[in-house]
């Protein structure tokens, strides 16, 4: 039997989900962005949400997320997304509401909105992409960068004595009453993009629920492969090795 | 016993040959192409058929979802 025979229709047992459309991803080869779309795609299209689904954009790589899953969208203002997501969901209670925003929107510009919206507790979905840089704008180091290692605004490696310390902001939130479900995961294995959309689907359950309040808060630790100068595959490495171990993965909070 | 079989397809001008299916392959299956699609990225290819088990491995770490893995069941 040959891959010919084998490739039919009623054969087919995985494929990009339908939700996810055919606009080429402007990511760079072997970025976490484009499986994490996909996860988000896949969940969205088995919960059956399509039409009652809004997701808010961020500024950073991630600000083109509405060309490429066909659900509604809003873009916000550089770090504003939980706030404009705040106004959506308490302006149409029954949608699926949630947030997608890198490490350089929700961990640094965007700091106040993500603390002040968990700890308001609406039922927010909010996906969180550390990639400990900042991608877009050419890797400069970001509150997420791990100490010693090299951004294009640290050439040296982040100096804690002149730079501070990695923000590990998921556990901050972790904290909050307002917060119901706080986790960390990755996509760096297949095992680890099924444990992550396990978690997406936990989190887009919670923020439907109308009965208990609180808002969800989904980690991705990623690989930023054309900031970090590492290959795709040597970018895996290199996160499993080191931005594990400052940000270990793992469920943070579960209520 | 029944054997399990599987093959994929990839959307060649959407892959942006990044490797990471070559990588999650756990039968060795795929590799990259000798020619380039239009963007001038190498493809990812299904170089050792008959190892293929349908597992979707490739398939789930894509980031660019541009595999569709189909698998069938031979009764012997």
């Amino acid at each position: 039997m040959t891959a010919q025979d084998i490739i039919k229709p009623e054969n087919l047992v995985y494929s990009k989900p339908s939700l996810l459309n055919d606009n080429t991803m402007h990511y760079c080869p072997g970025c976490s962005h484009g499986v994490v779309h996909k996860l988000i795609a896949e969940v969205i299209e088995e919960m059956g949400i399509m039409d009652k689904t809004v997701g808010v954009s961020p500024v950073g790589c991630a600000v083109f997320a509405y060309n490429y899953i066909d659900i509604d969208w809003q873009e916000a203002a550089h770090g504003r997304a939980p706030a404009i997501a705040t106004a959506i969901k308490r302006l149409l209670p029954e949608n699926l509401v949630f947030t997608y925003q890198g490490d350089g929107d929700l961990a640094a510009i965007g700091t106040a909105e993500t603390i002040h919206a968990v700890n308001r507790g609406d039922n927010l979905a909010m996906i969180f992409i550390n990639n400990a840089i900042y991608g877009m704008t050419g890797g400069q180091m970001a509150p997420t960068t791990l100490e010693g290692m090299k951004t294009a605004t640290c050439p040296y490696g982040r100096d804690p004595q002149l730079n501070g310390y990695h923000l590990p902001i998921t556990n901050l939130v972790a904290q909050l009453e307002g917060a119901r479900y706080v986790t960390r995961q990755s996509v760096h294995t297949a095992a680890a993009v099924r444990k992550a959309k396990a978690a997406i689907r936990k989190a887009f359950e919670n923020a439907l629920c109308p009965e208990k309040k609180g808002a969800s808060f989904v980690e991705i630790v990623s690989t930023c492969n054309s900031g970090w100068k590492l290959s795709p595959e040597k970018a895996n490495q290199w996160m499993v090795e080191n931005m594990f171990k400052a940000y270990p993965i793992g469920d943070l909070k579960n209520i | 016993m029944a054997k399990i079989k599987g093959a994929v397809s990839v959307n060649v001008e959407r892959c942006k040959g990044c490797e990471l299916c070559v990588v999650a392959c756990p039968t060795h299956v795929l590799a990259m192409s000798k020619q380039v699609n239009a963007k001038g990225y190498r493809y990812a290819m299904m170089a050792n058929e008959d190892a293929c088990i349908g597992c979707a491995s490739c398939g789930i770490v894509c980031p660019d979802g541009c595999i569709s893995v189909y698998k069938v069941k031979i009764e012997e």
